[in-house]
């Protein structure tokens, strides 16, 4: 770790001092999670989101691997090992698929208040950049494992969500359909599509758990970012991991574990699409496809583009679709102010919550049936987006006067406090000022 | 607002006093243990459910025809997917078992032991080697009945006699004889009590 | 660079996207598509109210008899319930000898190989099996329902928008096209072969209506059997055969909820007070500096102002 003064790792039991000569796991952990890092000490309730991302890692491992214990991987099978043996007659079955449904659902929610965290404060920017890619790579990582395990319980949705999305690559001129049946084992998804996809499901997970290592080590060099976005210059601005955010992450833990057990026990089916109780059947489509909720922006772009010009629109739609992820990986680039909190920088602001709504109204689109006016709708959002990342934030970045910022964390933390404590019978901004002043 | 301050100066420059370490102390240790009884009671699910789910369970009673076996034949039925040998002994047989002194028995049990009641001719026990497990034969016309009468195993040389008991080879108990009941004089339901 | 990259990237998308909004509206205000009969129609679920709505819901098991005495007595001779297993009729309030009794006086049997002979027969089934289908296959239920495939009922009520309120009204709903509708909308006229109901989402449906007059079931209970009753009774057991732990589900719900909760407010606590103490671990500045503080204290002893 780089500060400092930050704690060092001084194992007192002879077990832990032997263990620690022979392989440093405790001291890894001791300098990564606990006393030994130093973090800033006003970090707010946005920066909760990782590690709540990384408990819902560890939830759908955990409930994945003894799901896959009883799950039939086959065209036959599958549906009936999830609909009767495990909802029925596996012991707590039931518990387990519901939460592994929902709890891929709240992973995420999480990862994106996590990552419009990173948008808002800057956290894309240097020294993090490729902690910012870390995290991009989990994303896709992410969506590539969710739409495999959606396919799993081949049930209507499962078999048209993958004949639609394999179907993204054939929009590719020449190499696009070789490569869709490449994909796929055979020329619609079935047997050989449904083994891979199990097989590539079961080991993402720990792929991400891999990356997320990365993720956090890379942040670990320069140190978590802060809600000013100003530096840390001292032992003043920080606080040690634990206790302090041990249990700030703990209780905020509880809080959103106590949100996913309720959709969990009380509503399992409510993020959920019907049709996905009906069995696949390659011959009737779905009147109307749609994938699971946390695609449905994407999807929107996706659909948006209706007019052949140069390139046919479904090909459009695709490069679009992948552009409107993949552009994230330049932020750091595209955005070059050197303020990075958001708090200080008003028009970026104003642009960001106008993202926000941007965003939901694209998954709003995306998941409705498809109208005249919905779509349209669908086009001017999604041209926002695109806008909005690659036109609207250089030239702001390079335009906008910033706000001035605090001198340090310290300052900004102490600033309301002192003014509250000031002693009886003095005026208080004199006193803050002059005893500030007189401080440094 | 002074006395305020100095008692909250005092209080961090003395460290607190005894009544604040054991609330404060009290406060971190119940919420770190109702986490860890939480934790422990969320891998429950996880361990429960490798227990035999409902549909193994419904499948541990099997019902057998036996009026088609003749003394001196028997039968080799599945039941929860492990063997069991039904035989129909003839009388011969039968003797043979009582004539057997029980102190010479590694695991000591008459033939009445392993049977119902009136019925003596009907053995029926499992068809796995107590020593590690292997399909002894004899059950069938013409397999190896082995040096007693009853079953050999092939895989060590466990020997069994016409009541199923060891009698030679390493296998160190009888043949298990599960639980079962007559429905009828032909039906035998193996698995019957245990629901 | 790369911003000149990315500036001319989106300005092509966005352009993209200007064309095909003006295209599209263009044609919408051109020649605006034509409203299928199915939108003007379609009706929505009617409401149903069932014990095992909401969080502290649960089943009545009478009720639950009832409606399993119409699935076996009209449903079930078109539609499977195969992944339902007699021995889940536990969860009904039968005992064993009844489900025996069930089981193996149900009209299909399940197939089976003849012992002596290996040529493909039937059994009577058992508690162990899952409710046979009244067709070994799809085609031939095709065969016998007019080219229309009975769909498998165990999970309809999860498999539908509206679930349980959908099969209430769907089975309630069916109704005769007046004259006039069907001038207004031509392509709504239904075919032969098929029945008008405004719940279903093309309107016309091939299942005939499966429960025409009351009494057509004679209940155990003794309820009356209206068609009303019938079809809310047949929908509650419908819900059951989809969701047969509900009960333990909410109960198990309930104690995680409240475990949770007094974690968080625990742990919240244990936060709070973990971070008062931070608070003052900081080396202040301004007026909580204690250095300032006792210049405070002796500018107040001095001017004779209490503490």
């Amino acid at each position: 770790m780089s500060f400092s003064w930050a704690k060092p790792y001084e194992p007192k039991h002879p077990f832990m001092r032997w263990l620690d000569e022979r392989l440093p796991l405790p001291r890894i952990v001791y300098n990564a999670t606990g006393p030994g890092y130093p973090v800033p000490r006003n970090l707010n309730y946005a920066w909760n989101f990782g590690v709540a991302a990384g408990l819902f890692l560890v939830i759908q491992i955990l409930t994945g691997i003894v799901l896959a214990m009883h799950y039939y991987a086959t065209a036959d099978g599958a549906f009936d090992s999830v609909n009767k043996l495990i909802m029925r007659d596996v012991n707590a079955g039931w518990l387990l698929r519901y939460a592994h449904m929902n709890g891929a659902s709240f992973f995420f929610i999480v990862i994106y208040i996590h990552m419009f965290r990173g948008l808002y404060y800057g956290s894309y920017k240097a020294p993090r950049e490729l902690v910012w890619m870390l995290g991009m790579v989990i994303y896709l990582l992410m969506m590539a494992t969710a739409f495999m395990g959606y396919v799993l319980p081949w049930g209507q949705m499962s078999y048209w969500g993958a004949q639609v999305i394999t179907g993204f690559f054939s929009a590719f001129p020449l190499i696009g359909e070789p490569l869709r049946v490449w994909l796929l084992g055979g020329y619609a998804p079935d047997q050989a599509a449904l083994t891979r996809f199990f097989s590539l499901h079961y080991l993402l997970p720990f792929v991400i758990a891999g990356v997320v290592i990365l993720h956090i080590w890379a942040l670990h060099i320069p140190g978590s970012g802060n809600p000013t976005g100003v530096d840390v210059k001292d032992e003043k601005d920080t606080l040690p991991f634990h206790p302090f955010y041990t249990a700030k992450d703990g209780w905020f833990a509880a809080a959103i574990l106590l949100v996913y057990a309720l959709v969990t026990y009380f509503a399992p089916n409510y993020l959920a699409h019907p049709d996905n109780y009906i069995p696949a059947n390659a011959l009737a489509t779905p009147a109307h496809i749609v994938p699971e909720w946390y695609f449905w922006p994407f999807y929107a772009i996706l659909r948006s583009f209706t007019v052949d010009f140069v390139l046919d629109a479904k090909l459009w739609g695709v490069l679009a679709m992948f552009t409107s992820i993949l552009l994230m990986f330049f932020l750091p680039w595209l955005d070059r102010s050197p303020v990075r909190s958001g708090a200080y920088r008003p028009v970026f602001k104003r642009f960001f919550w106008l993202l926000v709504i941007d965003v939901l109204i694209l998954g709003y689109v995306g998941g409705a049936p498809i109208s005249w006016w919905r779509t349209a709708l669908g086009q001017a959002a999604a041209a926002y987006y695109f806008l909005h990342f690659l036109v609207i934030l250089p030239l702001v970045s390079r335009f906008e006067t910033p706000l001035p910022l605090p001198k340090s964390i310290s300052d900004s933390v102490l600033h309301g406090e002192a003014a509250e404590a000031a002693p009886v019978g003095t005026k208080r901004g004199r006193k803050t000022a002059a005893a500030t002043a007189a401080a440094e | 607002m002074a006395t305020q301050a100095q008692s909250a100066e005092g209080s961090q420059n003395l460290g607190a006093g005894e009544g604040d370490v054991r609330r404060r102390d009290f406060l971190n240790v119940a919420a770190v243990s109702f986490a860890g009884v939480g934790a422990v009671v969320a891998l429950a699910p996880l361990v429960v459910q490798m227990s035999p789910s409902a549909d193994v369970l419904a499948l541990a009673s099997t019902e057998v025809d036996i009026s088609k076996i003749q003394p001196g034949q028997g039968v080799k039925v599945s039941w929860r997917k492990q063997p069991v040998f039904i035989r129909n002994l003839t009388s011969a047989e039968v003797a043979q078992a009582n004539a057997v002194p029980l102190s010479e028995l590694r695991d000591p049990q008459s033939l009445a032991e392993r049977t119902k009641p009136g019925k003596a001719n009907w053995l029926v026990t499992m068809g796995v080697c107590t020593h590690l497990g292997c399909v002894p034969l004899g059950i069938g016309e013409g397999e190896n009945r082995g040096p007693f009468g009853g079953y050999f195993c092939p895989c060590h040389g466990s020997a069994y006699d016409t009541a199923g008991r060891i009698r030679q080879g390493p296998a160190p108990l009888n043949l298990q004889v599960p639980d079962y009941k007559f429905t009828s004089p032909t039906m035998v339901e193996i698995g019957a009590t245990e629901k | 660079m790369v911003r000149v990259i990315a500036f001319l990237v989106g300005l092509v998308f966005a352009g993209i996207l200007l064309i095909s909004l003006i295209g599209g509206l263009a044609t919408y205000f051109r020649t605006p598509p034509e409203v299928f009969a199915s939108e003007k129609l379609h009706e929505e679920p009617k409401h149903l109210a069932l014990p095992s709505d909401g969080p502290f819901g649960k089943f009545d098991k009478a009720q639950l008899q009832r409606g399993f005495q119409v699935y076996s007595e009209v449903c079930s001779a078109c539609h499977s319930l195969s992944l339902v297993a007699f021995r889940d009729l536990y969860g009904l309030g039968y005992n064993e000898a009844e489900i025996k009794k069930i089981a193996s006086d149900w009209k299909t049997q399940v197939p089976s190989i003849n012992p002596d002979t290996g040529e493909a027969s039937s059994r009577k089934a058992l508690p162990s099996d899952n409710f046979p289908a009244p067709f070994p296959n799809e085609t031939a239920a095709r065969a016998a329902n007019n080219n229309a495939l009975p769909p498998d009922l165990s999970l309809i009520t999860k498999a539908r928008e509206g679930g349980a309120a959908y099969i209430y009204s769907l089975l309630t709903g069916y109704q005769n096209q007046s004259p006039a509708l069907i001038k207004q909308y031509p392509d709504a006229k239904t075919p032969p072969g098929l029945h008008y109901n405004p719940h279903f989402a093309n309107l016309n449906i091939a299942m005939p209506p499966p429960l025409t007059s009351n009494g057509q079931v004679t209940y155990a209970d003794g309820t009356p059997a209206t068609v009303d009753q019938m079809a809310k009774d047949v929908s509650a057991f419908l819900v059951w055969t989809g969701e047969p732990n509900l009960e333990s589900r909410h109960a198990a719900g309930f104690a995680v909820a409240l475990f949770l909760l007094v974690a968080t407010i625990l742990a919240y606590f244990a936060y709070r007070q973990i971070w008062h103490e931070a608070k003052r671990q900081v080396r202040v500045t301004g007026a909580l500096d204690p250095r300032n503080q006792a210049k405070t204290r002796r500018a107040k002893a001095r001017e004779g102002i209490a503490g």
